[in-house]
């Protein structure tokens, strides 16, 4: 089925231009990745709501926006305006202002040794052999046509390699910011993360909005590979303005043993999609899959995990709690694959979401397609609002409505941030504390309108 | 000093009147007790006075501490100084049972116009009233209620009590489901909050907990109205007769006045 791009021009000339602007000479390889991905982007389309997969998720309105690659922008930033993005003991800061790397706020000076991050562009250039062996290696750019938008423009974003045994305790942290542009403005930043046998790392991916809102169209992947036996711990936390469209994938392949936590805060932009979508390759591998979703005005977040089993002994989890107030909707979507050979799979997988008004609303839809028969899978979403008794129960103490309801909704959403470690849980729960302070106003009058959509293919087991 | 004065106090719950006509006085210092059969109103009663939202007041009128009570919001009287521990606490996940008390306290000591405390200040005392209700601290670092017993719940009410020292405390059926030794720990640690400034209203179906807490005053709920007050040999005469006997004798006294 072919749908038609209204703004094909502006991503043709955009494609066009990418090409013919980079001072080195594309590598072949990376020449017929770009061409392939577009010309997949091109055939497929933007997704409609008939597609399974997007069924929650209208992109009409995205797909009239004349967005262009855009420009340059990373004089306009001083060191002094990251001042409000900063991880405390962040091994490492790397900078990105609407795509393009920005050497001179970014800090990499205290890199621990064992791991090398460099621009992605440049490691291409350098022609990296790690680079050319994994970029786009991982990524259905056949079944998602915003991954083969972000492969048909990929030129810069963090290449993150970990050698065999490093341990990388301290988080290093990936910013993206975004600013603002006359005319609509995308971005596709694409990084990989490369981490070898027995290592360990923690990552956060950031995105972020500095000025005045513009229309935005931010597009990144993450390919995040975990050799035997790695640990890793990987953070998305999503706070750009209310003009942004925001579209994420972060693809984890895991091989025997790898140990993969990826954790998603999303609280910003207008329409957002969040891709999680783990491959368990080798035998004994475990990813543990937790979010956190707060929606107001009409944001619009929507969740899609992929949980691959392809091999035994494999165990996954997945947590998202959602909270949703004025007209905002949030999605999630739970698929759980487990294929022939992945015997023994324990998969788990649990959605909660509070409802703060009558106009929020939620679509939790679990998929779970079995192909092996000896698993163990279950799946359970609940929809509700702040429980009227508790909230008593704290009044009754003599802590006002407004703090109450807060105290409630940081409870609920601690659940999450409970799982993230160290620092990085400390600069999200200060992120999320500012957020929810922000909603915590007591509301007079709730119903819950919300929809359960049980999954209709594949297997289910409750 | 009356501090709580009720009169004439009509409630209803989804459309079903349950308080029909309720008067009572409480000075400041006194124990009094409601007892009465199932569905009497005694929860209903305690609900309305600290001011559940979906408890609905179709008439009457209580004055608490000189003030409208049926004007405040259920924090509002809370910082007033009047105090529930409920028949069924709430269990809330992912809030801390110490962090939980010291924002309570804070909230009240706020509305006081007293100086908040912090963690240092704040540590001490927990500790002293822990002991009283002989209460583990490890339970402290828990959520809020989560997992407890039904005796460490009822203990954590009288607990909260302790810390909150409020002027008038309404102890909802405390008793119910309660060992004798749990029973024993919560009524000593009430006993050791009693003290001429403060009042209590007991709350309970069983004269059990009486031997325990000996109240002043003794009234009988019986259809959403006192049909009987007394002294504490109130509570042992229903114990002997049962509320079969006081109901039968309100029944006959509404139809005479009838």
């Amino acid at each position: 089925m072919t749908v038609e791009i209204a703004q094909f021009e502006t991503y043709l000339s955009s494609f066009t231009t990418l090409a013919d602007q980079s001072a080195q000479p594309t590598p072949s390889w990376l020449r017929d990745l770009r061409e392939n991905a577009f010309v997949r982007f091109c055939k497929a389309g933007f997704p409609t709501v008939h597609d399974e997969d997007w069924r929650f998720t209208n992109l009409s309105a995205l797909s009239r926006i004349p967005f262009r690659l855009a420009r340059e922008n990373t004089h306009l930033l001083a060191a002094s305006d990251l001042e409000v993005w900063q991880i405390k003991d962040a091994a490492a800061q790397i900078v990105f202002v609407d795509g393009f790397f920005a050497p001179h706020l970014s800090s990499l000076d205290a890199l621990p040794n064992g791991v090398r991050v460099v621009g992605l562009a440049r490691a291409i250039t350098d022609r990296d052999q790690t680079v050319c062996d994994h970029l786009g290696r991982y990524l259905d750019i056949e079944r998602d046509p915003f991954c083969a938008l972000n492969t048909s423009f990929i030129d810069d974003g963090v290449f993150l390699h970990v050698k065999k045994g490093a341990v990388i305790a301290d988080p290093i942290h990936l910013l993206f910011v975004s600013t603002p542009h006359a005319d609509p403005a995308m971005t596709h930043p694409h990084n990989l993360v490369v981490v070898e046998a027995e290592a360990q790392a923690s990552i956060v991916e950031e995105y972020v909005s500095w000025g005045a809102p513009t229309a935005t169209l931010s597009n990144a992947v993450t390919e995040l590979v975990a050799g035997e036996n790695a640990t890793i711990e990987h953070t998305l936390i999503e706070r750009e303005n209310l003009e942004t469209y925001n579209f994420s994938t972060l693809r984890i392949q895991q091989a025997s043993s790898a140990n993969v936590t990826s954790h998603s805060l999303l609280l910003g932009g207008a329409l957002v999609r969040n891709n999680v979508h783990p491959v368990l390759m080798g035998e004994g591998a475990e990813c543990l899959i937790n979010g956190l979703f707060v929606g107001k005005h009409s944001q619009h977040l929507d969740n899609y995990m992929l949980v691959e089993h392809a091999s035994p002994h494999c165990a996954s989890r997945q947590f998202y709690n959602g909270i949703l107030d004025e007209r905002s909707r949030g999605v999630f979507h739970g698929r759980i694959i487990v294929h022939k050979d992945a015997q023994k799979t324990d998969a788990k997988q649990t959605n909660r979401n509070l409802l703060l008004s009558d106009d929020a609303q939620i679509d939790t839809k679990p998929q779970l397609e079995i192909y092996a028969d000896d698993v163990k899978c279950t799946h359970g979403a609940t929809i509700g609002q702040i429980e009227g008794s508790a909230l008593f129960y704290l009044r009754s103490r003599g802590i006002s409505e407004s703090d109450a309801r807060r105290i409630l909704l940081q409870a609920f959403a601690g659940e999450c941030i409970e799982r993230i470690s160290g620092g990085v849980r400390k600069y999200c729960q200060a992120i999320v504390a500012e957020v929810l302070q922000s909603i915590a106003k007591p509301a007079s009058h709730q119903t819950v309108d919300a929809r359960v959509i049980k999954a209709r293919n594949g297997k289910e087991i409750a | 000093m009356n501090l709580l004065k009720i009169e004439n106090l009509h409630a209803q719950v989804d459309g079903h009147e349950i308080l029909k006509g309720i008067d009572l006085t409480i000075h400041t210092g006194e124990v009094h007790s409601i007892m009465g059969p199932n569905g009497s109103g005694k929860s209903t009663l305690a609900q309305v006075l600290s001011r559940r939202p979906s408890y609905e007041v179709t008439a009457g009128s209580v004055s608490f501490n000189g003030k409208d009570l049926l004007a405040m919001k259920p924090e509002d009287a809370a910082c007033e100084g009047l105090f529930l521990a409920f028949q069924y606490p709430i269990e809330i996940p992912g809030i801390g049972n110490a962090y939980f008390l010291r924002s309570a306290l804070n909230a009240i000591r706020k509305y006081q116009g007293l100086d908040e405390l912090d963690a240092i200040d704040f540590l001490p005392l927990f500790r002293e009233k822990l002991k009283l209700l002989e209460m583990d601290e490890t339970l402290m670092n828990r959520s809020l209620n989560e997992g407890f017993s039904g005796g460490e719940k009822k203990r954590n009410e009288i607990f909260q009590m302790a810390m909150l020292e409020p002027k008038l405390a309404i102890l909802d059926e405390t008793d119910s489901g309660l060992d004798i030794d749990a029973l024993r720990i919560v009524a000593q640690g009430v006993n050791a909050m009693r003290d001429p400034e403060r009042s209590m209203l007991v709350i309970t179906h069983y004269q059990r907990l009486l031997n325990y807490i000996v109240p002043d005053f003794v009234h009988v709920l019986v259809d959403g109205r006192i049909v009987r007050s007394g002294g504490p040999e109130l509570a042992l005469e229903l114990e002997e007769k049962g509320y079969v006997s006081i109901e039968a004798d309100s029944r006959q006294a509404a139809g005479a006045s009838a």
